[in-house]
This record gives C-alpha cells, sequence and structure tokens, in this order.
C-alpha cells in the first residue's frame, strides 16, 4: 500500500484519498480542547490545589458519598426504565401506523425542548400529595415527590428521547425478510423478538442507555423541584455542589465535580467499550 | 413432498396480483417459477411458504391443506435473495435456528444440533466457517449458509426466491450448477423463483412460465423453448422475431405476397407470424419468401445479427446471418422461417 516501510507497534493512521486529514484532526482536537479540556481541567486543577488529605476528607464526606450515591443510583434506575419502556415506544412508532402516529413521535422531543424547571414543577405538581397522581397514589403507600422515587420519575422523563431516538433509526433499519426467514424455520412470534430482533438492536439499546444515564447524573433543574432535596435522603450531587458554591465553599464543590467527573468518565469509558466488543461480533 | 396449489388468487389492497393459479409439484422435482417483474412468481412462491394468505383457493402439502397451517407449522424452508442471516449468530448458530426454537422432545440436544449443522456445513462446501459471522463471509458463502439454515429443519419443501439475484455472474453460475448437484442427491421438492430465463432453462425440470398474475405455460425446457403456446412465452424466452401477417387459404401471406409458408389449420384472417432469428434459411430468389432490406447489422459473438425492413409497411425483424454472409447496408436478403408458428390477433 504505502512505499515506507513497515513500522512494528503503533503509528498514524495512513491518510486516505479524501484529503483534509491533517487539517480536519488538527481543528478537532483544537475544538475539544477548547471547549471540552480546558474547562475539565481548570476542575482539576482547582481541586488538586487541595493537596490529597483535604481532598480526600471532602470526598469522604457522608453527605457527599450519599449525595453522589443517589444521583448515580437514580440516573442507573431511570436509565434501566428508559430502555425497557423507550425500546417499546420506538418499536410502536417504527412498527405500526395509526392515526396520531405524527403527533406521538413529535411528542417523543418534547422533553428536549422543555425548559428542564418547567418539566419539574409540572411534575411535583402533579405528584405531590394533593396533586392529581399524587393524591391516587397516597393511599397505596406510594410517595413520590420529595422522595428518590421523585427523582427517578423526572429522570425517566428527561432520558426518554435519548432512548427512543437512538434505536429508532436502527429498528426502521431491521430487515422484515430475517423475521419472516426466522418464522419459516419454526420460531414463534416471541421466539423471534428475543432471539432475533433484540440481539441485533443491543448496541443501539447500550447507547441509548449510557445517553439517558449520562443525562440523569447531570440533570439539575427538574430535579431540584420533585427532590425535596433532603440531605442524605433526596439531595443530588450537582444540587450539593450549588450548595457549596453558595456558601463559598469552592474546594468542597470542586472536590465533588472533580469525583463526579472521574465516576462518570469510567462508566461511560466502560459501555464504550462493552458497545464495541458488541459492534466487532454482530458487525 | 407433492404440492398442489389450486384455484389460488391473491390480491393485495383490491390489486389482483394472482388469477386463479393452479399448479401440481411432483415429489422431488426442481421447478422454476420464470416471469418478468410483477408476474406473480414471487408471491406464489410466498403463498406456497405461508407468508402470504391466499384471497381464495388452497395449497396442499401432499394431502393436507397447508393454507390452514401458520408457517411454523408448515415446515418449509424458505431462502431470501438478501440471504437475511441472523448478523449476531455465528454459521453454525445460524444453520442450527430451526432446531434450537422446538420445543420441548422435538428439540434435538445442543451436540446433536452442533453435529446437524456442521454436516449441513460440509454438504454447502463450508467446512471450517462455522465460527464466522455472516458479516465476514462473501455473498456466495452467505447464501449457501442460507440453503444449509433452511435445510436443516429438514423441510417439506425448499423455497428459493431469486437466490443467486444479488450474485455475479460468474458465482451465479457456479451456484447454479452446485444447487442442481445438492437437489440430485437431497431430493427436496425444490421450487426457485427467478427473472433469468437461461437459469431457470438450465436448472429446472420443468419451467412455469408466468405472466400479470397467470400461469402462461408449464413445461421442460425443451417444451417451453420449442414449442411456446402464446405470444408471450414465444417472445420472453430465447430470441425472437414477429411479423404481422394474413392466413388464406391455408397459406401465410405478407401484403399480397404467400411466403411460402403452408398453415392449412390455421384459421383465416389477421395473424402474428414468430420465428427465430437464428432459426432461418437464406434464400437467392424470391417466390415464396420474406425480403427486406437490410437497415442495420450487428456483430454478435459468431454471427452476424441483421435487422430487415420488410414490405411497404417498412416491418422491421431481426434475423442472424453467418460472418461471411456479403449482406450490406441497404441490400437485400430473402429468407424463410424454418421452424415457425402463427397466433391469430386478438
Amino acid at each position: 500500500m504505502t512505499t515506507a516501510p513497515a513500522h512494528a507497534g503503533w503509528r498514524f493512521r495512513q491518510p486516505s484519498v479524501i484529503p483534509g486529514f491533517g487539517l480536519t484532526l488538527g481543528f478537532s482536537l483544537a475544538y475539544l480542547t477548547l471547549i471540552i479540556l480546558i474547562p475539565l481541567s481548570g476542575l482539576i486543577w482547582r481541586s488538586a490545589a487541595l493537596g490529597w488529605t483535604d481532598f480526600w476528607a471532602l470526598a469522604t464526606d457522608r453527605r457527599t458519598l450519599k449525595a453522589l450515591e443517589i444521583s448515580f443510583g437514580t440516573a442507573f434506575i431511570a436509565a434501566a426504565v428508559n430502555v425497557v419502556f423507550g425500546t417499546l415506544v420506538a418499536w410502536v412508532l417504527v412498527r405500526y401506523r395509526f392515526p396520531g402516529r405524527r403527533v406521538v413521535d413529535a411528542m417523543v422531543d418534547l422533553p428536549f425542548a422543555l425548559p428542564t424547571a418547567v418539566a419539574g414543577i409540572a411534575l411535583t405538581t402533579l405528584y405531590a400529595p394533593t396533586g392529581w397522581l399524587g393524591k391516587l397514589l397516597m393511599p397505596l403507600g406510594l410517595k413520590v415527590a420529595y422522595t428518590p422515587l421523585g427523582i427517578i420519575v423526572a429522570l425517566v422523563f428527561i432520558g426518554l428521547p435519548f432512548v427512543v431516538r437512538t434505536v429508532q433509526p436502527i429498528m426502521e433499519e431491521l430487515d422484515k425478510e430475517v423475521e419472516e426467514a426466522a418464522a419459516t424455520l419454526g420460531a414463534s412470534r416471541f421466539q423471534i423478538i428475543t432471539r432475533v430482533l433484540f440481539p441485533g438492536l443491543a448496541p443501539a439499546v447500550i447507547t441509548g442507555f449510557s445517553l439517558a444515564f449520562a443525562r440523569g447524573v447531570g440533570e439539575y433543574g427538574s430535579v431540584i423541584f420533585i427532590a425535596g432535596n433532603l440531605p442524605y435522603k433526596s439531595e443530588i450531587a450537582p444540587l450539593l455542589i450549588v450548595i457549596r458554591l453558595e456558601e463559598y465553599n469552592y474546594p468542597a464543590a470542586t472536590a465533588i465535580a472533580a469525583i463526579m467527573l472521574a465516576l462518570s468518565f469510567a462508566m461511560l469509558l466502560l459501555i464504550n467499550l462493552v458497545q464495541t466488543w458488541s459492534r466487532k461480533r454482530y458487525g | 413432498m407433492e404440492v398442489r396449489v389450486v384455484n389460488v388468487r391473491k390480491e393485495f389492497e383490491r390489486f389482483p396480483a394472482l388469477h386463479d393459479v393452479s399448479l401440481d409439484i411432483k415429489s422431488g422435482e426442481l421447478i422454476a417459477l420464470l416471469g418478468p417483474s410483477g408476474s406473480g412468481k414471487t408471491t406464489l412462491l410466498r403463498l406456497i411458504a405461508g407468508l402470504e394468505r391466499p384471497t381464495k383457493g388452497a395449497i396442499f402439502f401432499g394431502e393436507e391443506d397447508a393454507s390452514q397451517k401458520s408457517i411454523q407449522e408448515r415446515n418449509v424452508g424458505f431462502v431470501f435473495q438478501h440471504y437475511a442471516l441472523f448478523r449476531h449468530m455465528t454459521v453454525a448458530d445460524n444453520i442450527g435456528f430451526g432446531l434450537k426454537v422446538r420445543h420441548g422432545a422435538a428439540r434435538p440436544r445442543a451436540q446433536e444440533i452442533r453435529r446437524r449443522a456442521l454436516e449441513l456445513l460440509d454438504l454447502v462446501q463450508l467446512s471450517g466457517l462455522e465460527k464466522r459471522y455472516p458479516a465476514q463471509l462473501s455473498g456466495g458463502q452467505r447464501q449457501r449458509v442460507a440453503l444449509a439454515r433452511a435445510m436443516a429443519i429438514e423441510p417439506k419443501v425448499l423455497l428459493l426466491d431469486e437466490p443467486f439475484g444479488a450474485l455475479d455472474a460468474q458465482v451465479r453460475r457456479e451456484l447454479r450448477r452446485w444447487l442442481r448437484e445438492i437437489h440430485d442427491r437431497t431430493g427436496h421438492t425444490t421450487v426457485f423463483v427467478t427473472h433469468d430465463q437461461e437459469e431457470a432453462l438450465e436448472l429446472a425440470d420443468r419451467v412455469v412460465v408466468m405472466s400479470q398474475g397467470r400461469i402462461e405455460q408449464v413445461g421442460t425446457a425443451d417444451d417451453i423453448y420449442d414449442t411456446p403456446n402464446s405470444p408471450f412465452v414465444y417472445s420472453f424466452i430465447g430470441e425472437s422475431s414477429s411479423l404481422p401477417v394474413k392466413v388464406e387459404n391455408g397459406e401465410v401471406w405478407i401484403a399480397d405476397r404467400p411466403i411460402g409458408l403452408e398453415a392449412p389449420h390455421a384459421p383465416t384472417g389477421e395473424a402474428v407470424l414468430y420465428f427465430r432469428p437464428h432459426d432461418v434459411d437464406l434464400l437467392d430468389g424470391c417466390s415464396g419468401c420474406i425480403a427486406g432490406t437490410v437497415a442495420a447489422s450487428r456483430r454478435v459473438a459468431g454471427t452476424r445479427r441483421v435487422e430487415l425492413e420488410i414490405g411497404g409497411e417498412r416491418q422491421r425483424v431481426e434475423i442472424e446471418l453467418p460472418i461471411d454472409h456479403p449482406a450490406a447496408q441497404k441490400s437485400r436478403v430473402a429468407f424463410r422461417p424454418r421452424r415457425w408458428k402463427l397466433f391469430p390477433t386478438a
């Protein structure tokens, strides 16, 4: 392919016939540095200035740990719920033709567009003990608003479009013939769905999950209205950061932020690896 | 397994795709459904498979009325033009799928399924590729896997929908010969759809020629080629030329001249004369022949094809000439078809 002698080990990918490799790579790196890397390294810089002992003390503070647990836990559950119902919504939108399908399709995007505070207030009004839904759930012993359950409800709302919009296009590409082939081989409708269709959708579902999860971890606006924000109970990490900021306790705020950053990065990396693996298998 | 299609009609949203089609397929036969696109051949195949339900009529597998059964119960092997393999499964898992989804006692043990998959892989000459994924195979290999997968369930009939349509010419020819071998070895009743007449005539025991939702003719390659029973079959299969003629007193006339063809049984009146361009006698003089001036000529492999303009109407027909024939532009050529057929104008 090239006249250069083959190097052992790592080297730059050979430029292809498409020109502008150097330019676009340089631009992308500069852009990512400016937009993501510099702000984030500022964060790490500030928390590094704390010194290891101080940082560790702030990081292992019980309230911080609890807030992190709530943030990641609720985001995980909400993403899991969204994977199930988001896939279902995508299925209905792709597979069936019914009056008002376009309207439903457009509705899925509303959580993207709506100011999150509006969503939070609306959900709180609904689920508060005196609200329409809260009133019905109260006798069942279910308290949604001002509990972690409320946080999950808000995050489900926020995360739904991420799953639907990543799964939908892949589902649209599913080949009808593959299902027919499975049917002629004797597979029942249920077997076709579980053994043929879902494994094919897995990479898209994982992407949807990671997007919804990442969004849930970082969500602030909608959650603070419905959560009630009781320390150790329903206080999320982003809110704790804001509280620390308002107390002018910048070191504590940056420490929490740095931990969130590290955790999020680790989880997204993991999800990405899972995905690369499944892509490689299913090509 | 013998398959009988009885008076089947299929409509898609009021638009008829098949009109009252009947067809008997003998056990162990290799049958081709041949026709242009829109002729209903794929619809007929899908009806046999159970992927579509007939609007009217019935389909029998042996004595059983298969149209009452679901696709899953019919036990047919179906091979799709674009393979329709399961992308997330290895080749071996693809082939074993039909056995794996069976319930209870009907499902062989995992080891047995694997053994069968490897055996079939060997039959389709892909031994050693059982761990690959479909994305890692060529088109021809994928289609072999699809065939092995369809045969794994020991189907009553094997149905192939343009099985070689997506492959290049070389692979096509190879797979065609190979399919014939497989068929002869396994003896499955096989129906395949194609729009490639060469494929149909070469491969099938009998060819079903279809057009506009109807069966035009059913017969061996020889029947179809030598004695086409309709103008459609005559012009669809092989090369053909046609000329409007008149039948009078048991003779064929063009304009006011008899052309030396006797047709004692043909009804008097307008008709169309069909013949094969290569099946003509060239004549010197012209008393009782067809004569025309050369309007165009092309070299086609070992022969020369010329277009002749016949008579005052300037009807164009094609005939084949030997390479060394001196016919040039505008020169006159006279000929008489050796074998021909008349179809009265409706």
